[in-house]
C-alpha cells in the first residue's frame, strides 16, 4: 500500500505530540514498573536484582491479604448493590417529564461531580459522633451513636454506601439513555395484547437494557477495584493495616516505607487482577447475555 | 414503571403512578440532603453549628467563608487548580482529537498498532503507576511544579476513541473533496474537521475539566508544599489546621466545588453528552 507523503508527514504531526505523552507517561513507566519489581530499590535510587523476592514476601505478609480481602469486599458491596440501585432510579426517572425529571436528574447526579475531599468532608460531618444528623438515625437503631471510621464492621460498609451515593450517577445516566433508546412501539404493542407492567419490564424493557448492565457493572468493576482516595481519607489519623486496599498498599510500600522496588511489585499483581477480572467478567456476562 | 414514551401527552391519572413520582421526588430529595446540610452548615455561625439544628441557620453568616480566604491558601489554591486544570483540559484534548483524526482519517504505517495500544491501556490501571510516575517526575525536578501535576494527568485514551468514533462516522467524501479543492492536511483538520464536531470537543473539554479539577491521588503524591497544592487536596489541609470548626471546613468545602458544581449546572446537556460517549454509547 503506498502512502502520500503529504499525508504521511501530517499523520506524524497530528500524532506526535500524544506519542510523546503516551511514551513518557504511560508505556516507559509500565515497563520501568515490571523491572523495579524485581529489585530492592527504595523510592528513589538503584537497588540491587533480588528476582522474585518482593513476589514471595509480599505473598506471606498479612496486610497484603487484608489489601486484597477489602478491595474484593468493597467491590462486592458496590458494583452490583450500585448498579442495582442506578437503574433503579433510571427507570423512576425516565416516567417523569420535563422540568421535574430534569430536576430530579440533576439531584441524584450532583453528588458525581464533587471532588472527593468534598464528599469526605461532608460525610465526616454526617456521621460525626456527637454532633451529625446520620447518628440521629443510628442512635435508635443501635442503641448508641457509632464512630463509623473507627469501627471496623463499619467502616468498609459506610464507604461503600458514600461511594454509591458519590459515583451512581454516571450509571444513572448510562440507563437513562438505554431506555430512551428502547422504541416506543414495543411497549404499545404489548400493552395492546395486554402485558402487566411488570411482563413489560420482564419481557422488553430488561432484555434490552442488559447490555447497558454490562457496560455499567464492567466500569464499575474496574473503577472499584482501584479504590483509595475515601478509604484514605476515611482512615486517616486511626489504624490503616485492618482497612488497607490494594492502592493503598502499594501507597504505603511506596511513600511511607519508602520501598520503590517492595511497592512496584504490587503494583504489577494489581495491574494482574484488574486485567484478569476484567477479562473473566467480560466473559461470564457476554455468555449470560447470549443466553 | 417500564413506560418510556417521550413527546406524547401525559399517562392517565392513577393513584399508583402518582405515589411513584412523589416517591421518586421523595428519593431524589434525600439523595441530596447530605449536600443541603453541608451548605447550611457552613453559612452557620461558629457555634451554632453544634448547637443548631434547624433547616435553615437563624443567623446566615458568611464568615466562614472570609475565614477560610483570608486565613489559609485557599485563594492560591484556587489560582494552582484553576491553571493546572485549564491546561491539562486544552492540552488532552486537542491531543486526543488530533490522534483521533489521524487515526480515523488518514493512512500511515503503525496505524493499527497505535490504535490497539490506545485500547489496551483501557486494562491498565492508571493508580499502579503512581510509583514510577513519582520516580520519573522526581528525578527530572519537577514536584511542586504545576509541570509535575500536569503531565501525569494528560492520559486520555478514552477521549482519543470518542474522536476516532465520531470522525469514523463521517463519510469519506469530505475528505476526498476538500483534498481534490487542494486544502492542505492542517487547514482539513482545523478548518473542517474540527468545526464539524464543536459540540462533542465542548463536551470533552468539560468533562476533562471536572476530572482535573477534581483528581486527588496524583496531585497529592505530586506535591509537598502548601502553596503549590490544589484545592482538591488543600481542603483537607484546611481540616487539620481548623481542628472542629466544621462551619469553617464546609465552606471550603462548598468554594472547592463551586466551579465543577458551575460548569455542571451551566452546561448540563453537555456533561451527558460526554459520559454517554465515553461509555461508547448513544445519548
Amino acid at each position: 500500500m503506498a502512502f502520500r507523503r503529504q499525508e504521511l508527514t501530517a499523520a506524524l504531526v497530528f500524532v506526535a505530540p500524544f506519542l510523546l505523552v503516551y511514551g513518557w507517561m504511560f508505556i516507559w513507566p509500565t515497563i520501568q514498573m515490571v523491572r523495579l519489581s524485581f529489585t530492592n530499590a527504595p523510592l528513589i535510587g538503584a537497588g540491587d536484582w533480588v528476582g522474585f523476592a518482593n513476589y514471595t514476601k509480599m505473598w506471606g505478609d498479612r496486610v497484603f491479604h487484608n489489601a486484597i480481602w477489602n478491595t474484593g469486599y468493597f467491590v462486592l458491596l458496590t458494583v452490583i448493590p450500585g448498579t442495582a440501585i442506578a437503574l433503579l432510579i433510571a427507570l423512576m426517572v425516565a416516567r417523569l417529564r420535563g422540568w421535574l425529571q430534569s430536576m430530579v436528574l440533576a439531584f441524584f447526579f450532583l453528588p458525581f461531580i464533587l471532588p472527593v475531599t468534598v464528599v469526605y468532608v461532608i460525610w465526616d460531618w454526617l456521621t460525626n459522633v456527637q454532633f451529625g444528623i446520620l447518628q440521629a438515625v443510628i442512635e435508635p437503631i443501635m442503641g448508641r451513636s457509632i464512630n463509623v471510621w473507627r469501627t471496623l464492621p463499619w467502616f468498609m460498609p459506610g464507604v461503600a454506601i458514600i461511594t454509591i451515593w458519590w459515583t451512581n450517577g454516571f450509571s444513572i445516566l448510562l440507563f437513562l439513555a438505554g431506555l430512551r433508546n428502547i422504541p416506543r412501539d414495543l411497549y404499545e404493542a404489548a400493552a395492546l395484547d395486554g402485558a402487566t407492567n411488570w411482563q413489560m419490564f420482564t419481557r422488553i424493557t430488561w432484555p434490552l437494557i442488559w447490555p447497558i448492565t454490562v457496560l455499567c457493572l464492567t466500569i464499575q468493576l474496574i473503577l472499584q477495584l482501584k479504590i483509595f482516595d475515601q478509604v484514605y481519607l476515611f482512615a486517616q489519623g486511626g489504624r490503616t493495616q485492618t482497612t488497607m486496599v490494594m492502592v493503598q498498599y502499594i501507597y504505603e510500600s511506596a511513600f511511607v516505607k519508602n520501598q520503590g522496588g517492595y511497592a512496584a511489585a504490587a503494583a504489577v499483581m494489581l495491574f494482574v487482577f484488574v486485567a484478569v477480572i476484567s477479562v473473566l467478567q467480560f466473559q461470564l456476562l457476554r455468555a449470560r447475555g447470549q443466553r | 414503571m417500564s413506560d418510556t414514551e417521550q413527546s406524547r401527552p401525559a399517562r392517565r391519572f392513577t393513584i399508583g403512578g402518582a405515589l411513584l413520582t412523589l416517591l421518586t421526588i421523595l428519593a431524589a430529595v434525600i439523595w441530596f440532603i447530605p449536600i443541603y446540610w453541608a451548605i447550611v452548615t457552613s453559612l452557620r455561625a461558629d457555634q451554632a453549628t453544634v448547637t443548631e439544628f434547624t433547616l435553615w441557620p437563624s443567623e446566615p453568616t458568611l464568615a466562614g467563608y472570609i475565614f477560610g480566604i483570608t486565613n489559609s491558601k485557599l485563594p492560591i489554591w484556587y489560582l494552582n487548580s484553576t491553571i493546572t486544570s485549564v491546561v491539562i483540559t486544552f492540552v488532552a484534548v486537542f491531543t486526543a482529537a488530533s490522534t483521533g483524526y489521524a487515526i480515523s482519517q488518514l493512512r500511515f504505517p503503525g496505524r493499527r498498532l497505535l490504535w490497539w495500544i490506545i485500547l489496551a491501556s483501557f486494562m491498565i490501571p492508571v493508580p499502579a503507576l503512581i510509583v514510577n510516575h513519582f520516580v520519573i517526575v522526581a528525578n527530572t525536578n519537577m514536584l511542586n511544579t504545576y509541570q509535575g501535576i500536569i503531565l501525569p494527568m494528560l492520559l486520555t485514551p478514552v477521549t482519543v476513541i470518542v474522536y476516532k468514533g465520531f470522525f469514523d462516522g463521517l463519510p469519506k467524501e469530505y475528505r476526498e473533496a476538500a483534498v481534490m479543492d487542494g486544502a492542505s492536511e492542517y487547514q482539513l483538520f482545523y478548518r473542517v474537521f474540527l468545526p464539524m464536531n464543536w459540540g462533542v470537543t465542548t463536551a470533552m473539554a468539560i468533562i476533562t475539566f471536572i476530572g482535573a479539577w477534581n483528581s486527588f491521588l496524583w496531585p497529592f503524591l505530586a506535591v509537598q508544599s502548601e502553596e503549590m497544592m490544589t484545592v482538591t487536596v488543600g481542603i483537607t489541609a484546611v481540616q487539620d489546621a481548623f481542628g472542629v470548626a466544621y462551619g469553617r471546613v464546609l465552606s471550603g468545602a462548598v468554594m472547592a466545588s463551586l466551579p465543577v458544581a458551575l460548569a455542571y449546572l451551566l452546561f448540563q446537556r453537555r456533561v451527558t453528552q460526554a459520559i454517554a460517549l465515553s461509555a461508547g454509547i448513544k445519548g
